[in-house]
């Protein structure tokens, strides 16, 4: 079943605290991945691929430099989950 | 039809002992911050390298491989005259013919040993021991000596911001010799050509040769596309290797992965989910990426240190432009 809104943002919270150590209540729509939330080039590629297993979505590396933001990774995912 | 007689092995082989050969010349990142707009920040956070080492004309590839193999052979307890093939892996050796690896035997003082040369860019070196392992098990040698040599420098674009800071040169050798137990496991090795351009040599020799272009070629990359290769693909070759070799993750005492880039390593080590009781070689802090050479270097390294023994049983896998790959259980000299 497809994720809502909510769920995406809750499962990105984790996944970013898992890999970037950031508190889950600190990943909101709005942050910004690089400027706020500690997650450099390369950690955004662990966040990316884990997202696509959680969320059973393909994010290629061409589109990986678009979401730059919780909220842009959000809607990506909400458009293009299986 | 005639009966041909079998050519008459040993039951298995190990690796009976390892040398590497770190040029003279150490350079710190504030060097390669003269070529590209970067810091020593960002480079060591981006991929954990301090210093690499650059080779002087005198350190030739020949040269490096001479050095790094006498201490092999001597770490093994046999001389030279015992070793039945030299196998030599590398992708910055710029002279094509005759291979690299006879000039080595011949200066190692072998008894004609077979020599040759095999490009399998950072794979290079497990694709080696996996030859050498064949030889010894079917027959045709007694001893291989096994070297990963590159001088990655002549191949590096100092302008280049996504490779500038990350190669280096060395040259790492085994000696790997019969065996009455297991001791080198299964390979799990293969390649992807659909993603041959993700790294690669810009350029053909060919097209420098007519003045096609101006440029030295180097070796290119797109950076994020092969870290997602190798922390996610490789870590589930890596888990391959060992369920082949029968090893659990617990079993294993130490992980010496290509030292291709240190948060590579990280991300590896986290999706292997290893236990923290696994020695990992993070040798590329000092020496950078040195390709076919990284292993055995390291190799080298953690035996030298005591943070690795004699004995323990090692993971090794090594990755790179092809793409091709190559994991396998090994316990070391
Ligand atoms: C090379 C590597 C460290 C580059 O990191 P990256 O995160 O992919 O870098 P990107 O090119 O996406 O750039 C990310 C940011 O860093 C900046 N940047 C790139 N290179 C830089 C450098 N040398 N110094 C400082 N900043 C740099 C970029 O301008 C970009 O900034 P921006 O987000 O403000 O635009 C990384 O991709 C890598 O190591 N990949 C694996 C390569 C490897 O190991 N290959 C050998 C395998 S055998």
């Amino acid at each position: 079943m497809a994720a809502t809104q909510e769920e995406i943002v809750a499962g990105l919270a984790e996944i970013v605290n898992e890999i970037a150590g950031i508190p889950v209540e600190d990943v909101q729509l709005d942050k910004s991945f690089t400027d706020d939330l500690d997650v450099d080039s390369l950690s955004m590629v662990e966040v990316v691929v884990a997202a696509e297993e959680r969320f059973d979505v393909k994010i290629p590396d061409e589109d990986v430099k678009n979401l730059k933001t919780v909220g842009d990774a959000t809607e990506y995912i909400l458009k293009h989950q299986a | 039809m005639s009966k041909i007689k079998p050519s008459k092995g040993a039951p298995y082989a190990r690796i009976l002992g390892v040398g590497g050969y770190r040029p003279t010349r150490i350079v710190p990142n504030e060097v390669i911050l003269e070529t590209i707009d970067s810091s020593d920040e960002w480079i060591r956070s981006r991929s954990g390298i301090e210093t690499r080492h650059w080779a002087s004309d005198e350190e030739t590839v020949a040269a490096m491989s001479v050095e790094a193999s006498g201490k092999a052979i001597a770490d093994a307890g046999i001389s030279a005259e015992q070793i039945g093939a030299v196998v030599v892996s590398t992708v910055s050796h710029f002279k094509q013919t005759p291979a690299v690896a006879t000039e080595i035997a011949h200066k190692l003082g072998t008894a004609k040993a077979a020599a040759f040369d095999i490009s399998a860019g950072c794979a290079g070196f497990g694709y080696g021991l996996t030859l050498a392992k064949g030889m010894i098990v079917e027959g045709s040698a007694e001893y291989v000596l096994v070297i990963g040599v590159e001088r990655l420098s002549d191949l590096t674009d100092l302008e280049d911001r996504a490779t500038a800071f990350l190669f280096g040169d060395g040259a790492g050798a085994v000696v790997v010799g019969p065996s009455q137990e297991p001791a080198i496991g299964p390979t799990v090795w293969g390649s992807e050509g659909d993603k041959s351009e993700t790294i690669k040599q810009t350029v053909p020799w060919t097209d420098y040769r007519t003045g096609e272009v101006e440029k030295f070629p180097a070796i290119t990359q797109e950076g994020q596309a092969v870290f997602r290769w190798a922390v996610f693909e490789m870590a589930k070759v890596a888990q391959q290797a060992l369920e082949a070799a029968g090893i659990t993750s617990d079993e294993l005492d130490v992980f010496i992965p290509h030292q291709a880039n240190e948060r590579i390593i990280d991300s590896m080590v986290k999706t292997l989910k290893l236990p923290e009781t696994v020695t990992v070689a993070r040798d590329v802090r000092t020496t950078g990426n040195t390709s076919a050479a990284s292993i055995p270097l390291a190799m080298e390294r953690l035996l030298a240190t005591g943070e690795a023994k004699s004995g323990d049983t090692a993971l090794v896998i090594g990755f790179g432009a092809g793409l091709v790959y190559a994991a396998t259980v090994v316990t070391l000299p």
